[in-house]
């Protein structure tokens, strides 16, 4: 039974955590904006002075802002496509009754828990490596020239890098949406006739949407922000190739030592963030409604 | 058309036979029930005869042509499931008419062989609802639809009412016999529960750990069982069993007398008692008598009889409707 009482303690005991959390957030925001109306480079210090909308200005006309956004969307989107399909058809596969079940599916799990600046680093050097890597033996072994995929497809690479990470992460959550689908409705479907692909079609894939959504919602998410696997790959290079707009606001405010400049970077991150957020909730919302 | 043939069909899993050589025809147009307690194998029979399972060795036929290998699909039966199996993403016109999609079916036709089913089940006003809108019994008349769009040689029923309240079961029970009435194809039909295999059935196979029981009408089941478990299991409430003095007056291992057949006196009779419950239903009071040395009987008597715990009475047998079992259960 809630009192009037009782809501007014509850309030009072967690105001300490919502202010904390507040303050965390509310914090460095309002700070962010305020550096992206400076001029402050970290040469000059001292020097800071009002800039207006200079740094903004200076941002959104840079080429660099527009190639490091493609590149975010290319990334967002090319991470989403492989691993939804992949962990779908990964997730029909695991559903499959096979011995050895339990172990498969842990070792499938199992890129998930490697860090990303690890697993960017093993597949640099030991994989994709020109000289040493393991497609770089495998190239040879069949006569080719080897191919070095850091510099001739960064982007790619990074996508490969990354889609192998979320894989898992997919694969795991339509795996369990997979053995939610009841049993009958496929006999039933059976006795009317659908075969293996109709089933998928008509029965599998309405019953996956839901989780998909909150797949695509999720990874969309952590992958805006993908950072670690570009700083110790690429660089973001060469030149801009692999820059998405996590790395160009790094390489503005730590690399050109401008944070007014990487601020306003900053800023208009959150906002395009914000924007594909609002895109994905109304998607969503239709999805999970029903 | 539709008969199905049985013959020497077996089925286990692993190394347990769950259903030993059975054999069994159902002829065209007939309502078959199988019935039978919780695992005796009639579900399994019923999967098998759907297509659902692989026979282990045996032959199935439909309409005379060999079936056994054939896929569900390609067998001319509709099932409807115990959960309904409903596809909760599609509309009600949807899923009826999923079956006829998959055949490849034209939009006019299919369209025209959805509404008749909608018309016939009473289904019209929700055709674009989804399955989770609907009620139960509502739900459980679109799982008919779906079965009945495809025109089928026979429907397969696996215990389908037995989600429902048991005031709508007494509904869906009318309505599925007026269905066989009205398309006079044939039905099979799975249940527990005795009363509707009784009430709904031309033919009752009855099962006990995968073996064919009895196959009779449902009276011949009633008056004539041909063993012990039989009687034990069709009628309600249960056939009385006795062993001992009263079997050996008639000389059998065992005699069973029905509730209904047995006379209650308060002053005279072949067996004197105690009763222990009473229970008042209205039309009828079912009494459950403590005879000593011949253990609890159920009694039905009428409704006005005013008799409560403690009370004596005596207990007289009907004579011609004695059942009398030899010491394998078999009737004499």
């Amino acid at each position: 039974m809630v009192t009037a009482h009782s809501r007014t303690a509850a309030r009072l005991m967690i105001s300490p955590a919502v202010v904390l959390l507040l303050g965390w957030m509310i914090i460095p925001l309002s700070m962010t904006i305020y550096f992206s109306f400076l001029r402050y480079n970290l040469l000059s210090p001292g020097m800071e002075e009002w800039a207006g909308l200079t740094n903004y200005r200076y941002f959104l006309t840079d080429p660099a802002f527009f190639a490091a956004l493609t590149n975010t969307l290319l990334l967002v989107g090319g991470v989403l496509l492989i691993t939804v399909v992949g962990g779908t058809a990964l997730a029909v596969l695991l559903d499959q009754p096979m011995w050895g079940q339990g172990i498969v599916r842990i070792l499938v799990i199992a890129p998930f828990f490697v860090m990303p600046t690890v697993s960017a680093l093993v597949w640099k050097n030991m994989f994709m490596n020109p000289v040493n890597g393991l497609f770089a033996h495998a190239f040879k072994a069949v006569g080719l020239q080897p191919f070095d995929f850091l510099s001739h497809a960064p982007l790619m690479s990074i996508i490969l890098i990354v889609s192998w990470q979320w894989l898992p992460f997919a694969t795991l959550i339509l795996l369990t949406a997979m053995q939610s689908l009841d049993q009958e409705q496929q006999e039933a479907a059976e006795m009317d006739g659908a075969g293996v692909l109709s089933r998928f079609i008509y029965l599998t894939i309405p019953h996956l949407t839901r989780a998909i959504t909150v797949v695509i919602l999720i990874q969309t998410i952590f992958l805006l922000s993908v950072f670690a696997e570009i700083l110790v790959t690429t660089n973001g290079g060469p030149g801009t190739a692999s820059t998405n707009l996590t790395y160009l606001v790094y390489a503005q405010s730590l690399l050109q030592f401008d944070v007014g400049g990487g601020s306003a970077g900053g800023i208009v991150a959150v906002i395009l963030a914000n924007i594909v957020a609002i895109f994905l909730m109304r998607m969503i919302g239709k999805n999970l409604d029903t | 058309m539709g008969t199905i043939t049985l013959a020497q069909v077996t089925k286990s899993f692993g190394d347990v036979e769950v259903i030993p050589p059975l054999d069994l025809e159902i002829n065209d147009g007939e309502f078959v029930v199988f019935v039978g307690p919780s695992g005796c194998g009639k579900s399994t029979l019923l999967r098998l005869i759907a297509g659902l399972e692989d026979v282990t060795s045996g032959l199935i036929r439909i309409d005379g042509t060999d079936a056994t290998a054939l896929p569900p699909a390609r067998r001319s039966l509709a099932m409807v499931f115990q959960s309904y199996a409903l596809y909760p993403h599609m509309s009600v016109r949807k899923n009826i008419g999923f079956p006829l999609k998959m055949a490849g079916m034209n939009a006019a036709e299919a369209d025209k062989r959805i509404n008749a089913a909608a018309k016939v089940l009473n289904l019209t006003d929700y055709l674009d609802r989804r399955p989770g809108q609907l009620s139960g019994g509502q739900r459980q008349r679109v799982a008919i639809g779906r079965a009945i769009v495809r025109e089928p040689s026979a429907f397969l029923f696996d215990e389908p009412l037995s989600n429902l309240d048991a005031a709508l079961r007494v509904n869906m029970r009318l309505e599925i016999s007026e269905l066989h009435q009205t398309l006079k194809t044939t039905m099979v039909y799975v249940t527990h529960d005795q009363v509707e295999a009784m009430t709904m059935a031309d033919k009752i196979v009855v099962l006990h750990a995968g073996v064919i029981e009895q196959v009779g009408s449902p009276l011949e089941l009633y008056n004539k069982p041909r063993n012990k478990f039989v009687a034990g299991f069709i009628g309600s409430p249960k056939m009385n069993f006795l062993q001992g003095a009263p079997a050996a007056e008639h000389n059998a291992h065992s005699i069973g007398i029905r509730p209904e057949h047995l006379t209650l006196s308060v002053d005279d009779g072949a067996w004197p008692g105690t009763v222990g419950v009473a229970e008042h239903l209205g039309s009828d009071t079912f009494l459950h008598v403590d005879s000593g040395a011949h253990g609890i009987l159920n009694i039905r008597t009428s409704g006005e009889v005013d008799l409560h715990h403690g009370d004596k009475v005596f207990l007289t047998p009907d004579p011609a409707r004695l059942h009398r079992f030899d010491a394998s259960g078999l009737t004499l």
